[in-house]
């Protein structure tokens, strides 16, 4: 953001412990989130058991319900955090989201047709395996799209119409929903939420994200020769293509199999790293690590408030981050808005 | 290093920009380049920089062909300024400045004594050592393209590529600017920077190469480069010339000249 930093904040390099911390508050929120939920826990038993590989309820709630979650909300948090520095800084935009290039959407069309299919109901990971063909798919236009010219506005363009013809395909099958109950289970799963998950999901978005992360770190240098445009950067001896190539495929893999097991949790990427940029510094390779950190964290936060919440039934999570998220996108514009 | 273009065409959408287009620059040389609107100079100059290709034609360095130079030595020897984007974040002048050290460092390496040395040597040079801790938004806009130009700077490149360098910049600045420019190319680094101040490009310049509609219409030193015809005929403007109490020359646009040849810009 463009407050001015405190000369304390400068001097310091708050990059040496401000990753660790970060990781460090991951890991607690990990252990805070697999103990909390509706029945009372005793964590250090229950993974004593697990660890022992006694078969006893606890090590089985532990393993089967409480873990997944946990995991789940720290990569899938991880991933939009990550994502949302890297789109921001490639698209020299502050308000580029981890959606941007219409990603997010398509893998959510993805997992509805196959609700809507009906092959949901024959295989546990089927939705999931659609979200991730349906990311694919987007990846795959994106880059073909991309082709045709260089400049970040046609990509920022193709993602907005590939976003609203997978919304529109989305609301098509909604239309078509054989019944209300069908209708209602895809919303309701649109929201984005981390309940009732299992190893698979984990197994199987694990691989995925952590392929994509590293294709997006390793353009970190390039995002910060492209804050001075893309000729400069050309000059600095990066390969803009190459540099797309691995921005978009990674923000496949990693939003796709994010969107593929939970659903769409907005703002979250938004929203990250403008709070971690006063921390950091604004040179985009800075925030990329601290932001996929707060990114985890936040979506822990948000997962262990939907349960502590009285509300039931248990509100969605998507719908929390977008709560707490759509007001600091609001105060964003306004920051902005002076800077034309 | 010298670094050459050998007949170049470039081809945008049915119309040529650059249309056999040849010119070498050796060490040592500051050239400008200068033109009306349109006449290719910026294209030119990305062609020099390697960020396009050409139709036909090539571009080498040393007598090798650009395009079997890897792009981290490229990145190394030329060093290229380009003002248009802008800084597309809120950074601090060193950390923009330090950019130029990019082509240098090996990924998640901490800056060298020689980055250290370079930043510091180019921030110097460029009188934006003050502004060593300021954020991007506070600058002025002669202070942005100082800031820029010492990013080019610290690359320590063989050859220095600047698309219009000075056009922002206070008259104090521009002379700053181009003295510095001068003295680069003197320390043994190539200069070959767009210009449109034809008074300053003349009174700076070792040799001025003029585009006109894509073509080299003239290439020497700056007093037979501009000669007047060649000033009637490309830039459509009559000079006053005169020798300062110094003993510089200068050449000074006055007015435009008659549209006798039909030649002239609207």
């Amino acid at each position: 953001m463009n407050a001015p930093l405190s000369p304390l904040v400068q001097r310091s390099h708050p990059g040496r412990w401000l990753v660790p911390s970060l990781a460090l508050l991951v890991a607690i929120l990990v252990i805070v989130s697999i103990s909390s939920g509706y029945a009372a826990f005793d964590v250090p038993a229950a993974a004593a058991d697990w660890l022992a590989g006694r078969n006893t309820l606890q090590a089985l709630v532990f393993w089967e319900l409480r873990l997944p979650r946990a995991l789940l909300g720290a990569l899938v948090g991880f991933s939009l955090g990550l994502t949302g520095a890297v789109m921001q800084g490639y698209l020299r935009n502050p308000l580029a989201d981890p959606g941007i290039l219409g990603i997010s959407s398509a893998a959510a069309l993805g997992a509805v047709i196959v609700f809507y299919s009906g092959m949901a109901g024959a295989l546990s990971l089927a939705l999931p395996l659609g979200g991730i063909a349906g990311a694919a798919g987007a990846a795959l236009a994106i880059n073909l799209l991309a082709m045709r010219g260089t400049g970040t506005l046609g990509l920022i363009l193709a993602g907005v119409g590939l976003s609203s013809l997978a919304g529109a395909l989305t609301a098509l099958a909604l239309n078509f929903a054989p019944n209300p109950y069908a209708a209602l289970e895809i919303v309701f799963w649109l929201m984005g939420s981390l309940t009732d998950r299992s190893m698979d999901h984990v197994w199987l978005c694990l691989p995925l994200m952590v392929i994509g992360w590293l294709m997006m770190l390793s353009t970190s240098r390039a995002l910060d020769a492209l804050s001075l445009g893309e000729d400069t950067a050309a000059s600095l001896g990066f390969d803009l293509v190459s540099v797309r190539l691995r921005i978009v495929t990674g923000a496949a893999l990693t939003v796709g199999s994010g969107v593929a097991v939970s659903g769409a949790i907005g703002f979250v990427g938004l929203v990250v790293p403008h709070l971690v940029r006063p921390l950091v510094g604004a040179r985009p390779s800075a925030s990329l690590l601290p932001s996929g950190f707060a990114g985890a964290a936040l979506v822990l936060i948000a997962d262990i408030a939907v349960r502590l919440l009285p509300a039931r039934p248990e509100l969605k999570l998507g719908v929390v981050t977008a709560l707490v998220g759509a007001p600091f996108l609001i105060g964003l514009l306004f920051h902005h808005r002076g800077r034309g | 290093m010298r670094l050459a273009v050998e007949h170049a065409v470039i081809r945008l959408g049915g119309r040529t920009i650059l249309d056999g287009v040849s010119l070498a620059v050796g060490p040592g040389e500051f050239v400008g380049l200068v033109g009306p609107n349109g006449a290719g100079k910026t294209t030119l100059l990305r062609l020099l920089a390697g960020l396009i290709t050409p139709d036909a034609g090539r571009v080498t360095i040393d007598g090798r062909p650009l395009d079997g130079v890897t792009r981290d030595e490229r990145a190394r020897r030329l060093a290229a300024f380009f003002q248009n984007a802008g800084i597309g974040w809120p950074m601090r002048v060193r950390e923009i400045v330090a950019l130029g050290r990019l082509p240098h460092r090996r990924a998640f390496a901490a800056e060298s004594t020689a980055d250290h040395v370079a930043i510091a040597r180019a921030m110097a040079v460029t009188e934006v050592a003050e502004l060593a801790e300021r954020i991007e938004p506070t600058l002025s806009s002669g202070e942005r393209m100082r800031v820029l130009l010492a990013r080019a700077l610290c690359v320590e490149a063989e050859m220095l590529l600047a698309d219009e360098p000075i056009t922002a910049l206070d008259p104090a600045h521009q002379l700053d600017a181009m003295a510095l420019l001068r003295r680069v190319s003197h320390d043994g680094a190539g200069v070959i920077a767009v210009l449109h101040d034809l008074t300053l490009a003349a009174r700076y310049c070792d040799r001025l190469v003029v585009l006109d509609r894509g073509r080299i219409v003239a290439d020497g030193a700056p007093a037979t480069a501009l000669a007047d015809d060649l000033l009637h005929a490309v830039f459509g403007v009559t000079a006053e010339r005169g020798t300062h109490a110094d003993g510089g020359a200068y050449v000074l646009p006055w007015a435009r000249s008659q549209q006798a040849s039909g030649k002239t810009r609207p």
